[in-house]
């Protein structure tokens, strides 16, 4: 079992990150969950939203504790008490930052990987709407699923002109990183 | 092929394939999702029903009352404070003994607010005359709400179907959604006996004297009670037709030799049954499907061989303790040697019930033989001294 | 009725003509309401005009109590009884059903005043604004009857209840007669009207205007209660005959929320004729100033009504309080 955690804001589609990603991998054949900590946070409050990927059905409903990847959709939210709470040893942190991964080491003690998936939404779909960047930089560092499986999950939602906007960053937000970037690190670390 | 949705979409779906002709709610955290899913299946000419925006959760479970008794299948939803504003409407459509089948997106009750899960609120209306279902998991809640429409209508009884508010509703999961032709077969198209019909005019909700007032309750009892069996068949007969089976009443997981059971009702069971098999903890999960009609029998027959039964809800009556835990011990006081109860309330407005509660649990029973009851999550810390 | 073959003609009698048609009995007698109850008679006249295809949600109260001690019912027409608060609620819910399956019948929805003015008023504004085809009916008998006479917000100022007595320091209510019909207007509903049980032409002629309308209609029957008001039952019709001709009742007609007719009152009477009549307004007639004040304040009341809705009528009209309930000797007849 995978666990996730994504840390955003209200109003950043951080639900509608977690409902995509096990959207996903539920027509990939995998089991998945997603639910948000739940709460009545209004707009720019920092929410939580949950996924556990599975190749077994997922019974239980408690939430994710021991993160094994933190999504991260706003890079201030690493001054929030707890972001980082529960994330295991060899856990992974995603973040939606314009600084480079030593400057972020520096400052927070620990590796990330940033991508400046804002300003990608930007450029792309012409929104400051980070989650589709993020996702798909997390499929391609992971390979929990191929990028595709995005695309076909972001087919359920939108059409047209906008879907064409979407494959594009998911294309340009993909290539930013090495196909299982993380898992190649992983195992170089493993070997040495 | 399952679909990925959450809990409150799939609900929505539930319903529409039950193909009421009414449906009337009043949106409340965490049922509105339930009732916007149906307002756009509507809105988009997917199912057919006259889709009543009330006032008020009073009104909306008047509606549905008077649209069962105009002849009309009908639906309803509500959670926490709108249960309670439609307790005195319950009462009297279950006392007038009609069809009727409504979701409980389960909530915590006023005050404190919390908008979160617990049981409460399904608790304060338990004897109202309602059947009461509680789902373990969203694909339960789908084909519980079908089942739930063959059983009212067989008994005449209204059904809730309690689902854990945000736990279960806003959680996205894989989740088969049966045909319309699966729903048709095993729900027939309904004509209620007591319709109001100017062909045939009949009196309804008329006042009853003390001469026959206790005959009116000694059937509703017996009603509810012999609902168990429609409930048993209405689950029997959903499994052959889908392949998913809930157990009918309750549901069993673990080994049969085990001395500690522990019994629960709704989504905590889940979570549970995961940690008994991570920790290969040796204790029997018992799980009520039915809370209305009370599963006397089964329940006795569960907890045959058990030294320990822990029951663990989402609810309490303040100054009583547990509310399922003194149903379940008075149950089994009955058997020739009954286990010791243990009653704890665990999860009370939206507490996170993680997968160390089972561990947590059989640790403190051993440590304190005899517990009659406590809210088990408690944080003493966090209490002013005179209450620690 | 006679045929004639050879001039293809009929002949008929004039008594065959003058003899009226038996009208629909949808409240049955032989119920339990009290001599006299003005609410009973109100049914009975609604009903004569709604016919049968109809069915009726009735909140709890008096004419819900009287009419149908199970197993005995007095409704020849579907009826039910839910709660107290929900008549509104409850039509709505029936009507929505009947539209689901393609079906004509009226429905109907009977309270009191308690039901409508107060504690069902939420679900009454409820079916209004969300355009339900139903004729709400208000059997207005100024006070919660049905459990022994306590004030409610349609209790005319100064009027004696249990809950709102006279005292060293009280003059009975202290408060207003909610304008009810106003605020039902309010909701741009195609007719709201008042009538009384004074006047059953005026009363059978607004059913059946309202019977044909689709959409949410309202009726606010003012109807005396010889218990609540302190009457004998033999005065029922009197005394609210006069509480139409004082101004204190007035009779109007309001369609999209516009005042489009009203009962214009040949020879308005003094309120005191009205108050005199009757047990609660017994304190007003002491030797006491606040008394007397309360007098000159309810003739103002009436007063003003009569300026409002412009109820003074015309000289002699055959349609005012004194002419509409006259047999019509020419023939002409409005019910």
């Amino acid at each position: 079992m995978l666990n996730v955690r994504i840390h955003g804001r209200g109003g950043q589609g951080n639900v509608v990150a977690a409902y995509l990603l096990a959207t996903a991998a539920i027509e990939k054949g995998l089991y998945a969950q997603a639910f948000p900590a739940f709460g009545a946070e209004r707009r720019g409050a920092p929410v939580i939203a949950f996924v556990r990927l599975s190749q077994r059905p997922v019974r239980r409903r408690d939430q994710v504790r021991t993160p094994d990847y933190l999504i991260i959709q706003d890079q201030a939210l690493l001054h929030v008490p707890g972001v980082l709470d529960g994330l295991a040893e060899e856990g992974r942190i995603l973040i939606n930052s314009g600084r480079s991964a030593e400057e972020l080491e520096e400052e927070f003690s620990r590796p990330m990987t940033p991508i400046p998936a804002t300003a990608l939404a930007k450029e792309h779909l012409g929104r400051p709407v980070p989650n589709t960047a993020l996702l798909a930089a997390f499929f391609t560092l992971t390979e929990v699923l191929p990028v595709e499986a995005l695309v076909d999950s972001l087919a359920g939602r939108f059409k047209g002109k906008v879907l064409e906007k979407n494959q594009q960053l998911i294309a340009a937000a993909a290539g930013y990183f090495a196909v299982g970037a993380w898992n190649k690190e992983q195992q170089h670390a493993a070997s040495a | 092929m399952p679909q990925a949705l959450e809990g409150s979409q799939a609900l929505a779906y539930a319903v529409a394939l039950c193909r009421p002709q009414v449906v009337s709610a009043y949106p409340i955290t965490p049922q509105t999702h339930i009732v916007e899913n149906i307002s756009k299946l509507v809105a988009d000419g997917k199912f057919q029903c006259e889709f009543v925006s009330v006032e008020s959760e009073f009104s909306a479970a008047s509606v549905a009352f008077g649209a069962v008794m105009a002849g009309s299948r009908a639906y309803t939803a509500s959670a926490s404070q709108g249960i309670l504003l439609m307790a005195e409407v319950l009462y009297n459509i279950a006392g007038t003994r009609v069809p009727l089948v409504m979701t409980c997106a389960n909530r915590a009750v006023s005050a404190p607010l919390s908008i979160w899960n617990d049981q409460q609120d399904s608790m304060a209306v338990r004897d109202a005359g309602w059947i009461q279902l509680y789902c373990a998991d969203n694909q339960e809640a789908v084909d519980t709400t079908i089942q739930a429409y063959l059983i009212s209508e067989r008994c005449e009884l209204p059904v809730m179907v309690c689902v854990d508010g945000f736990t279960l509703t806003h959680t996205l999961e894989p989740l088969e959604i049966p045909s319309q032709e699966q729903v048709d077969g095993f729900l027939p198209p309904y004509h209620f006996a007591r319709t109001l019909d100017p062909a045939r005019p009949i009196s309804s909700g008329t006042l009853v004297s003390p001469d026959h007032f206790s005959e009116a309750r000694h059937s509703h009892h017996q009603a509810l009670l012999k609902a168990a069996a429609e409930i048993i068949a209405a689950d029997d007969a959903w499994a052959a037709l889908s392949g998913r089976h809930y157990g009918g009443l309750l549901q069993q997981e673990g080994p049969e030799d085990a001395t500690i059971g522990v019994l629960t009702m709704g989504s905590i069971f889940g979570t549970l049954a995961e940690a008994r098999e991570e920790g290969n903890h040796a204790v029997r999960l018992i799980r009520l499907r039915a809370f209305r009609p009370f599963p006397v029998d089964a329940l006795q027959a569960a907890a045959a061989g058990l030294k320990k039964l822990v029951v663990l809800e989402r609810a309490l009556s303040p100054g009583g303790g547990g509310i399922l835990g003194s149903e379940v011990r008075a149950a089994l006081s009955e058997l020739e040697q009954p286990p010791a109860i243990y009653s704890y309330a665990v999860g009370l407005g939206g507490r996170d019930v993680p997968l160390s509660l089972l561990g947590a649990v059989l640790e403190r029973i051993e440590e304190r033989p005899g517990e009659r009851f406590a809210i088990f999550d408690v944080e003493v810390e966090k209490l002013p001294h005179e209450d620690r | 009725m006679k045929r004639d073959e050879a001039s293809n003609s009929i002949a008929i009698k004039v008594a065959e003509l003058r003899r009226r048609p038996h009208r629909f009995q949808g409240l049955a007698s032989g119920h339990r309401a009290c001599l006299g109850c003005g609410e009973a008679l109100a049914a009975r006249l609604v009903m004569e005009a709604a016919g049968p295809d109809v069915m009726i949600a009735n909140a709890t109260g008096c004419l819900e109590i009287f009419t149908t001690p199970w197993p005995e019912s007095a409704w020849r027409v579907p009826w039910m009884h839910s709660l107290f608060e929900n008549a509104g609620a409850i039509a709505a819910g029936m009507e929505a059903a009947l539209k689901a399956q393609g079906k004509t019948t009226k429905v109907l929805s009977f309270a009191g005043d308690g039901g409508t003015f107060d504690i069902g008023f939420q679900s009454l504004s409820g079916m209004m604004e969300r355009g339900h085809n139903v004729l709400y009916v208000c059997y207005d008998n100024e006070a919660y009857m049905n459990t022994g006479i306590q004030r409610s917000s349609s209790t005319p100022h100064a009027a004696m209840t249990t809950t709102s007595p006279p005292g060293a320091e009280r003059m009975g209510k202290r408060h207003l007669k909610k304008d009810i019909v106003s605020i039902v207007a309010a909701h741009h509903i195609p007719y709201a009207a008042t009538t009384s049980v004074a006047f059953p032409t005026d009363l059978r002629k607004k059913v059946r205007r309202a019977m044909e309308i689709e959409g949410p209609t309202f009726l606010q029957i003012h109807s005396p209660c010889p218990l609540g008001w302190g009457t004998e039952g033999e005065e029922s019709i009197a005394v609210g005959r006069l509480a139409v001709e004082t101004g204190l009742f007035p009779i109007i007609e309001l369609e999209r929320g516009q005042l489009t007719g009203v009962l214009p009152i040949r020879e308005p009477k003094p309120v005191i004729d009205y108050l005199k009549a009757q047990g609660r307004f017994r304190h007003l007639f002491q030797d006491h100033y606040k008394a007397r004040e309360e007098l000159e304040h309810l003739q103002a009341l009436a007063d003003h009504n009569i300026a409002t809705f412009g109820l003074a009528g015309q000289g002699v009209d055959r349609h005012d309080s004194s002419g509409i309930n006259r047999v019509q000797r020419e023939g002409v007849r409005s019910a």
